[in-house]
């Protein structure tokens, strides 16, 4: 056998593979190769065929951020007139709204305002949970970075106060690519890789779940990508916190980076080979919102058991122009149409509501 | 090929493949029934390498619709008009010579021209329509008129068919594409598109197509009401005229839109069926040269993952598509050749440009 015979038979054996191996994987296997072991591993996690999503709404309470990424496209200055802050009222409704739609959380990011006290963020959750009942999925590792900044406490103290308020876990974004040497090029102010691995295990450590994401598709080298998914393997096997892995690609529309979009193909093999290094994180999620419906549901055959929110509303992805729109009906026939079971569930992916297929 | 199928039945397609074997009616409904996508498109994908290796083709064309007015009115369409309906069009031939002009300094290789079945218009508009593009575009081919439209000529010119594709080859064309079979079954011809020719005929205008010496493609539009049995019946049926005649260049699997027809109610295809699709023409058409993955019908993405899946043509850059984009295509209206070699080559392919008879083009960028 040669060298990547020999992984391909290794990763078929349920075998961890190497940083290594898993480069080799990504620039020699054959894509269909790559999909085969990877919906092989995901057979093995999830043998009942179930694909599973959340209704949920994002929900962004301030577009200001002084931490002006270059890949980003939704952030604004303080001053600027399409700067705003999420006022109260505007807030329950949205979450009423969510909750009318069958909606069971939130995902609640923002940016990095200059001025808001963490008092801010204490109160908007302990209002949410006053008054709703309805998950708390929200501040990702920069924000929660900032707010131990603006309160003068550690991270530690941080989540533990957003934690007794409200907070029932915690987003994936901002990874990016978890070394510093694509951080201080493309978002050189926002927390370097060790601050949001760090971040991510004290949530860990005091029992909140987290995701982790990749953005992929801009400056990084293959090599980086690699890297990235052994940082998150590594962390996962200390702490067991991550409940899924989302890949998603660079969208360059309205950025400071101006680059070609990622492929298609790309995406799938970027995918499917964090199904295969990412042995000890159950879910792997498709990304629709850059990907589109199709490509997608053709994730579920790349690795991929979970298609993620429906996403009421999105605000981030769409300033880069992408539209993408996926009702609850079309998600379940996706699901459906890919022969698998279709499956609403909630943040820690405990099943609410099975779908029976459509015989027709 | 790929390591291990998930599906066990697939083995057997694999040494039917490995041997050269024929596939039967029974393969193809499995194949279309298996869960295991990647299983089949690992099928199609050693097919397709065994014939073109990693060569991917694709021409530089430009597509003129002459009229959108059409006395068939399928229930599948989009784009057709009645005469005095809003938006009814028919391009003269000095409407069809601007449009030439105007892209007068792209290096186009192919012209994709076809129409609907305008109840008056006399058969020298048709020749004349050939005429004008040889006149202003010497070099390129002309591929145009589908069976459904050669009928109609051969009606309205009192010619027999021979005669009909005798006059229009002399004033230019050069081949004949693939489009008005849709689903060669009599329940779907009845139930969808009574007006238009039956399979017999479609079968009979392609032999005396490829009799006069032109080539021609076949198509297959799926996604609408057809079922598995249907497709793969369609499929033999190609099949076995090309066994007679071996005058199909490329198949083409076409991806129902419903948007703005009388079957709005469907909803699109899964990227499942339309994979499926083109890896299973790929496996059942074996005395095809080439299966395309139609981009604009696709889309991008998906076409662009289609050259592993049994596809090794992505059709070209098309310049205005008019049919597809009234059923609510998403896709772009066309691509430059820029676009092109980059969904081909990120995919590890090798772009191949051709003319419309797969011929090479040498590369003056």
């Amino acid at each position: 056998m040669n060298s990547i015979e020999s992984i391909i038979d290794a990763v078929y054996h349920e075998q961890r593979i190497s940083e290594k191996a898993a480069e080799e994987l990504y620039h020699h296997a054959p894509l269909l190769t790559l999909a085969n072991l990877a919906d092989h591993i995901r057979n093995k996690k999830h043998p009942d065929s179930v694909v599973t999503f959340v209704v949920d709404r994002n929900i962004n309470y301030t577009n200001i951020c002084i931490s002006r990424c270059k890949f980003c496209a939704f952030c604004r200055p303080l001053a600027h007139e399409e700067a705003y802050i999420i006022s109260k009222k505007v807030l329950d409704q949205k979450i009423q709204e969510t909750i009318d739609l069958g909606g069971t959380q939130i995902l609640l990011q923002g940016g990095l305002h200059p001025d808001l006290p963490f008092s801010f963020y204490l109160d908007l959750l302990t209002h949410i949970k006053k008054n709703f009942d309805i998950h708390i999925h929200g501040f990702s590792p920069p924000e929660i970075d900032h707010m131990a900044t603006i309160a003068g406490i550690s991270c530690l103290d941080t989540i533990k106060q957003l934690k007794n308020a409200g907070l029932d876990s915690i987003p994936g974004g901002g990874a990016e690519i978890l070394l510093d040497q694509v951080r201080n090029h493309i978002s050189p102010n926002k927390c370097d890789s060790k601050t949001w691995l760090s971040i991510m295990e004290i949530a860990h450590d005091i029992g909140l779940p987290t995701t982790a994401t990749m953005m992929f598709g801009h400056i990084e080298t293959p090599t980086q990508i690699v890297k990235h998914m052994i940082r998150i393997r590594k962390l996962q096997d200390k702490t067991n916190g991550f409940t899924a892995f989302i890949p998603w690609s660079f969208q360059p529309n309205n950025t400071h980076i101006h680059l070609r979009k990622a492929t298609a193909w790309q995406y799938l093999r970027v995918l499917a080979l964090s199904r295969i290094v990412l042995d000890n994180i159950p879910n792997i999620q498709a990304s629709w919102v850059t990907q589109g419906d199709k490509i997608a549901q053709l994730a579920l055959s790349f690795g991929a058991n979970d298609l993620g929110s429906t996403m009421i509303e999105e605000n981030v992805v769409a300033a880069t122009g992408l539209n993408f729109l996926l009702s609850k009906d079309d998600m379940i026939r996706l699901i459906h149409t890919a022969g698998f079971k279709a499956a609403q569930r909630n943040c820690i992916y405990d099943i609410l509501a099975s779908f029976i297929m459509d015989e027709k | 090929m790929i390591l291990s199928f998930k599906d066990k039945q697939l083995y057997e397609i694999k040494e039917k493949i490995e041997t050269n074997t024929r596939l039967k009616s029974h393969d193809g409904i499995m194949l279309y029934n298996t869960h295991d996508l990647v299983g089949v498109g690992a099928l199609a994908d050693f097919v397709r390498r065994k014939r073109h290796g990693n060569k991917t083709y694709f021409v530089y064309n430009q597509h003129i619709n002459y009229t959108n007015i059409c006395k068939n009115r399928c229930l599948f369409c989009a784009f057709a008009r009645d005469r005095n309906e809003k938006g009814a069009y028919i391009y003269s031939v000095d409407q069809v010579r601007d449009i030439l002009i105007q892209n007068k300094n792209s290096h186009i290789k192919e012209i994709h021209m076809v129409g609907g079945i305008h109840p008056n218009a006399p058969f020298e508009y048709y020749l004349d329509l050939l005429k004008t593009i040889r006149e202003i575009r010497p070099d390129v081919h002309i591929k145009a008129f589908t069976a459904v439209e050669i009928d109609h000529f051969s009606t309205i010119s009192k010619l027999s068919l021979s005669e009909t594709i005798q006059a229009l080859k002399q004033s230019g064309l050069d081949m004949v594409p693939g489009g008005g079979s849709e689903v060669m079954s009599d329940r779907i011809h009845a139930e969808l598109f009574p007006k238009k020719i039956h399979r017999t005929r479609w079968a009979e205008v392609m032999k005396a197509v490829h009799a006069e010496g032109l080539k021609s493609n076949a198509t297959m539009l799926y996604g609408h009401i057809e079922t598995v049995e249907e497709r793969i019946n369609h499929l033999i049926q190609l099949r076995e005229i090309q066994d007679e005649t071996n005058g199909f260049t490329a198949f083409i699997p076409l991806a129902f839109h419903s948007e703005n027809t009388k079957l709005s109610y469907i909803t699109p295809t899964s990227a499942y069926l339309d994979l499926k699709t083109t890896s299973i023409a790929r496996l059942m058409l074996d005395n095809f040269d080439h299966i395309k993955a139609y981009w604009v019908m696709l889309g991008e993405k998906l076409a662009q993952i289609a050259q592993t899946f049994g596809a090794d043509d992505l059709d070209g850059t098309i310049i205005e598509e008019k049919i597809t984009h009234s059923a609510g295509a998403k896709s772009s209206k066309g691509l430059t050749r820029d676009q092109l070699d980059h969904m081909i080559r990120s995919a590890g392919f090798a772009p191949f440009e051709r003319d419309a008879l797969y011929q090479p083009v040498e590369n003056k960028k």
